[in-house]
């Protein structure tokens, strides 16, 4: 099953190794990492979406908190949580399909970041299946390249 | 240098003996000669081994005689890769040490430079934690959470790596704090919620067994655990780790379990109703295969590392915490309880007793044929040699290497309670024994030290008998000289078929000649009583002894498990 992993560190090099070492270790594939600052100063947060054995996962979860720079570990699917991800899609509009684009566009909620020409790049937000599926609808077009950020996420009121 | 500027290799060593070092075991190289310039005006000796990798085995051997943070260091590049195996051999038995490593020049890092490596980057999952300096003022309070990390918790070894100009770059000399480390605090203080629980199921059982591990002696419980056994009368058994954790020659202990176990070892663990593991981690060499460990047995685990409860087996109860701090707690909360249930009418007296009548009849067999005396009285096996052994050496520490020696050691050769055993049991690091007993030694030079390696253990480092002879200490080595690999040969011959010989040595090595010119006493026996005359001779002796063993075709050693749980034992030579 798929987990979401997300790690409050100190921000220092190498921290990043000794994390994802241990989910290589192990055999987890690693499907998305985003790393970022928080809050606090010195600190980043990790948001990490594996799919793997439950058990062996808590294992992880465990050896994650023994790193001397971890602070905290949550594993975020029992919990409530709000997520988003960020996509940025290049595609290449024929003159027929522009209007039809462009009403998708709006239902999809994304944005034209830049037009030239035939070739349009569009940013798409939203949790990770909403990202999925405004891929997908975009697959009619050509699409030329996209990009994904991978999840961030964060739990619901208080902490 | 001007007034109040330092320098960071002055820093280092100061801060060295601040944290109370003795010793240094190393080997010079271009990348560290500024801390041995600094090194020349301290209080601290130097242990100048012969290869990096017996540096790092006399510091860990340091470390588990005496409690404390064993140090070696080594220069950058091949030293620092030397350092490796014995750096991972601290790892896997949770031993204390600080392996200090020059590395090139900041401006050369990341270049390949010469001797350049990224030893940070290597020892990443063998140590508990690393760091690469990047300035001279950040020496002091780094070494200072280094030892910090190293010796509390569960203990570890830690690497750090300083380039050269780091070295020897000036400073202004002003104490530096310690971080504060937010993501780093073990748990020490047991939960009484559970330790109440804990007491309660205890207090239930009918078939317990208590199960000792290395982590009484990392915690200095050893005293802790013969009170709770001396109030409960609850049989003991031990890990290779925790051989030394209770004292052998107590009627309640049924010596070692697992793999290589007796009868009544492994038969307390598979039929016990209940399991009291106190600092064992599990591993395979203990339980066998999980599916069929212990199945009618609730597990109490008290450990100080969270990650190792529920890591093998599941956990029925947990105790996170410092042995030192739980066992006590759990022991005055049983004595409270009145004392009828442990009456001779509780089912518990006649668990007992079954397992001490078949602790009996399995010693018994002992000095019979499959183990002990071998069909010709006069020739000398591992386990008689061990016995002799054992007799002119009584309060010994002893040391082993890795191999059938060592299993034959652990089931032969009690020890008192404390730091009085030590083998690498968690890697196997063969060439471990000889280096580790030079730590031991420096260590403890009241205790007598005794070594028990193999012809193919030995050889793996035997470079050291020159920094055992230099070191001035005492030490007994005994050497089972088979001309084989025991274990290897015993496995080929238990599980494979083609029988490629890579367990025979053809050349007659003659370790006492060798001893000798290493600046040892050499000596031999080739029967018992000889080694009766050279285990006296050796007890009497100043300095380093080599005995000689020769052993013929040594039987293999059993028990060992051979089927599908822990009392598929075979016992003996069909």
């Amino acid at each position: 099953m798929t987990h979401t992993i997300s790690i409050l560190c100190d921000d220092i090099p190498g921290v990043m190794t000794r994390i994802s070492g241990l989910f290589s270790r192990r055999g987890f594939n690693i499907e998305s990492l985003t790393v970022g600052h928080t809050e606090r100063p010195g600190k980043s947060r990790f948001t990490i979406v594996v799919e793997g054995d439950d058990g062996v996962l808590e294992q992880v979860r465990k050896q994650l908190q023994k790193l001397v720079h971890v602070i905290k570990v949550w594993d975020l699917d029992h919990e409530r949580i709000l997520e988003r991800e960020h996509a940025l899609v290049k595609v290449e509009v024929h003159e027929q399909d522009r209007a039809n684009l462009l009403q998708l566009i709006t239902v999809l909620q994304a944005r034209i970041l830049n037009s030239s020409g035939s070739i349009w790049v569009l940013e798409i937000t939203g949790d990770s299946k909403s990202v999925d599926s405004a891929i997908n609808l975009l697959g009619q077009y050509t699409i030329l390249e996209s990009i994904r950020t991978g999840k961030i996420a964060l739990e619901q009121g208080m902490k | 240098m001007k007034k109040g500027k330092s320098t960071g290799a002055k820093a280092l060593v100061r801060t060295l003996e601040k944290a109370g070092t003795e010793f240094i075991f190393g080997y010079p190289g271009g990348a560290n000669l500024p801390i041995y310039e600094a090194l020349q005006r301290s209080t601290i000796r130097h242990i100048q081994a012969r290869h990096e990798q017996g540096a790092a085995h006399m510091a860990d051997g340091f470390s588990r005689a005496s409690g404390k943070t064993g140090v070696c260091m080594a220069t950058s590049g091949p030293g620092a890769t030397n350092l490796v195996t014995g750096i991972a051999t601290a790892y896997m038995d949770s031993s204390p040490m600080l392996a200090i490593t020059g590395q090139v020049a900041r401006t050369m890092i990341g270049n390949d430079a010469f001797q350049e490596v990224d030893i940070t980057g290597i020892t990443m999952p063998i140590t508990k934690h690393n760091y690469l300096i990047q300035s001279a003022h950040q020496v002091a309070p780094t070494i200072e959470e280094a030892f910090f990390l190293a010796g509390t918790g569960r203990r570890g070894p830690v690497l750090v790596d300083i380039p050269k100009d780091v070295q020897t770059d000036e400073f202004a000399n002003q104490h530096e704090k310690r971080r504060v480390l937010e993501g780093y605090n073990p748990t020490i203080k047991g939960h009484i919620g559970q330790i109440k629980r804990a007491a309660a199921v205890l207090r239930e059982a009918e078939r317990p067994v208590i199960i000792v591990g290395g982590g009484v002696i990392s915690s200095n419980t050893y005293a802790d655990v013969a009170d709770f056994v001396k109030k409960l009368g609850i049989p003991v058994v031990h890990t290779l780790m925790g051989k030394s954790a209770f004292d052998n020659f107590n009627p309640l202990n049924l010596g070692l379990f697992g793999y290589h176990g007796s009868r009544a070892a492994n038969t307390a663990v598979s039929k016990s109703d209940l399991i009291l593991a106190i600092g064992t981690r599990f591993g395979d060499r203990s339980t066998g295969p999980l599916a069929s460990f212990a199945q009618d047995a609730k597990i109490i685990h008290i450990d100080v590392d969270p990650a190792e409860i529920g890591k093998n087996v599941p956990t029925y109860l947990p105790i996170v915490g410092d042995i030192a701090d739980v066992l006590p707690r759990l022991t005055s909360l049983l004595s409270e309880s009145s004392d009828d249930q442990l009456s001779m009418e509780h089912p518990r007296a006649a668990w007992t007793t079954t397992l001490l009548n078949q602790k009996q009849s399995c010693n018994n067999g002992k000095n019979g044929s499959s183990t002990g005396k071998s069909l010709d009285q006069e020739r000398l096996t591992t386990p008689t040699a061990l016995a002799a052994a054992a007799e002119a050496f009584p309060q010994a520490l002893l040391v082993t290497d890795v191999g059938r020696h060592q299993i034959f050691a652990a089931q032969h050769f009690p020890v008192a309670a404390g730091r009085n055993f030590i083998t690498s049991g968690g890697l196997g690091t063969m060439g471990f024994g000889l280096p580790a007993a030079i730590g031991a030694a420096l260590a403890q030079p009241e205790k007598r030290v005794m070594l028990i390696t193999g012809d193919g253990s030995f050889l793996m480092n035997i470079q050291e008998l020159v920094t055992a002879a230099e070191a001035g200490i005492n030490l007994t080595v005994l050497v089972m000289n088979d001309h084989r690999l025991g274990m290897i040969q015993q496995l080929q011959d238990g599980f494979y078929r083609s029988r490629f010989d890579v367990s025979g040595f053809t050349q007659d090595i003659q370790f006492d000649r060798l001893a000798a010119d290493f600046g040892c006493r050499g000596d031999r026996a080739e029967s018992e009583a000889e080694l009766q005359n050279a285990v006296a001779a050796a007890a009497q002796a100043e300095g380093v002894t080599v005995i000689d063993c020769k052993i013929g075709e040594e039987e293999h050693v059993y028990p060992m498990v051979t089927g599908k749980n822990l009392l598929e034992l075979t016992e003996g030579e069909a």
